[in-house]
């Protein structure tokens, strides 16, 4: 493949090639699609096991402020999401919204937990999208508050029910997490910042190392029989099951975070004041509804309907929709997908017919997850 | 009986009038674990390079094509149960359909197992 060779590399590319992956362009990187196990295999002793990802490629980056109070107001004139009120130690999802109230890319926000890191937030955003979310940020932001791209720093995830017990052979402190928690830890003596969070639907942690200490990290964690490493293939199959959305398919830069289907990451104040990009939109959205909404579908046999593929109402010819993400879940052990439909035909248990090479095969909006989630919540 | 190739990673054996047609094992490794099939009607006329069956992966959906010119006899129902089959017998039972020759002389154009190897060695 002549033209991996020009493509970025990851801190865990020689890995990559020592475990025999099939390397793959993926948002200009050399990335693993799968392993000797294979895409099915990978996937399913990640649900039963835990399976480690290497996704660096995504963009982390630092917004550096005074305090807190400013430093989350700055980056609340970006996203719907409630950063204020974000706590020490504490992760949200959220998305930077264009002036349409559309979104322009999906991302994690950390707040660190030590007192001395007031005024900071950790970002997490897609690689494909980072340059154009690092301008966009930069040139937002007041005076007093800094973006921070990081550029020495790999992103480990460790995703599935065993991951917890693996991780905490070596930095116990990452068992306390709950769901959606970071904070710095000590892995094996390697200074690492984890989230307790991911893109599977598993528990699991997502874990930022410094580039030089990656390799040991992983090796370290490879190790284990209850850890293999897994590909991008699976990663996709993955988060389709867990119903969390691939940006540039399934949201996009002309879908709302309600078309989406994500107005969990607006918070009530927020969804209240209307007070971020396209807001006026967004709040007339989310009181009249849309024209079309983000769906789950399962399919009746085992063709999957991938992306692309358009959408109908039995015994009509009209398109009324389209598959935006779709293929075989192996846990479900059945094709799934999710895609957009009229809102009025949104409902769970809606029969429609998805077209997959001129036959239209039978399909019912579904509930999502397909697979339940299974994330930590630390008791009360 | 004979064997043949083509550059779509399908191999054929030729009994009499009849050819069975299957996709090789260096295509069912790249394809990686097969999750569905769908094979052609019986009965259907079919001309060399026409999409006559489709194979699945988790990942993706590729096509299966006519070798030769010919009507489809009969399709492997085996693989619409068990589609993993490809995986572990490709050039075996996990055949896909069993096509009737309607012009024999496209065969001299496929190739023998050893140029076929040569060309995978290629890849």
């Amino acid at each position: 493949m002549a033209e991996v060779a020009d493509l970025l590399t990851t801190p865990l590319f020689d890995l990559h090639n020592e475990l025999g992956a099939k390397m793959v362009p993926f948002a200009g990187y050399a990335m693993p699609v799968q392993y000797p196990l294979g895409v099915l295999k990978e996937h399913l002793f990640t649900r039963e096991s835990a399976g480690l990802f290497d996704v660096s490629h995504m963009g982390q980056a630092w917004l550096v402020g005074p305090d807190h109070a400013t430093t989350a107001a700055a980056l609340e004139t970006l996203v719907p999401s409630n950063m204020e009120e974000l706590k020490p130690g504490k992760q949200r999802y959220t998305v930077l919204l264009n002036d349409n109230g559309c979104i322009i890319d999906d991302l994690m926000v950390s707040r660190p937990l030590a007192a001395e890191d007031d005024g900071r937030l950790m970002l997490v955003v897609n690689a494909a999208c980072k340059d154009n979310d690092y301008k966009i940020i930069a040139a937002a932001l007041p005076e007093n508050v800094k973006l921070e791209i990081v550029e020495d720093r790999a992103l480990i995830a460790l995703q599935g029910p065993k991951a917890a017990e693996v991780m905490a052979l070596h930095a116990p402190e990452a068992a306390e997490m709950g769901f959606m928690e970071a904070r710095p830890l000590e892995f094996d003596g390697i200074s690492i910042i984890a989230s307790r969070s991911g893109y599977t639907g598993e528990d699991g942690y997502e874990i930022s190392v410094p580039a030089g200490a990656a390799e040991a990290v992983a090796k370290a964690l490879l190790a284990d029989e209850r850890v293999e490493a897994i590909g991008l293939g699976a990663r996709d199959s993955l988060r389709l099951e867990a119903g969390l959305c691939l940006y540039g398919h399934d949201i996009d830069e002309n879908t709302t975070p309600v078309e989406g289907n994500i107005t969990f990451c607006m918070q009530k104040r927020r969804k209240e004041a209307g007070d971020f990009p396209g807001g006026e939109r967004v709040l007339k959205q989310l009181a009249e509804g849309t024209e079309n909404l983000r769906v789950g579908l399962l399919l009746d046999g085992r063709a999957p309907a991938r992306e692309g593929a358009d959408i109908r109402v039995p015994g009509t010819e009209e398109i009324i929709g389209r598959v935006t993400s779709g293929g075989f879940g192996p846990t479900l052990g059945a094709p799934v997908a999710m895609g957009y439909v009229p809102s009025k035909l949104a409902a769970i248990g809606t029969e429609l017919e998805i077209l997959v090479r001129g036959r239209a095969l039978a399909a019912k909006v579904a509930e999502m997850p397909f697979v339940a989630q299974r994330y930590y919540r630390k008791p009360k | 009986m004979s064997t043949y190739f083509t550059k779509d990673h399908e191999w054929l054996k030729v009994e009499g009038d009849v050819a069975t047609v299957g996709i090789t094992d260096f295509a069912q490794n790249q394809l990686g674990d097969v999750v569905y099939v769908e094979l052609p009607e019986n009965g259907k006329s079919v001309s060399q390079d026409d999409e006559v069956a489709v194979v699945e992966s988790v990942k993706a959906a590729s096509e299966v094509y006519a070798p030769v010119d010919g009507e489809i006899v009969e399709g492997n129902e085996l693989l619409v149960d068990e589609p993993a089959k490809v995986n572990e017998a490709p050039e075996g039972a996990a055949w896909f359909f069993k096509i009737k020759l309607s012009n024999a002389a496209q065969l001299k154009d496929l190739m023998s197992e050893a140029d076929y190897k040569a060309f995978v060695a290629t890849l």
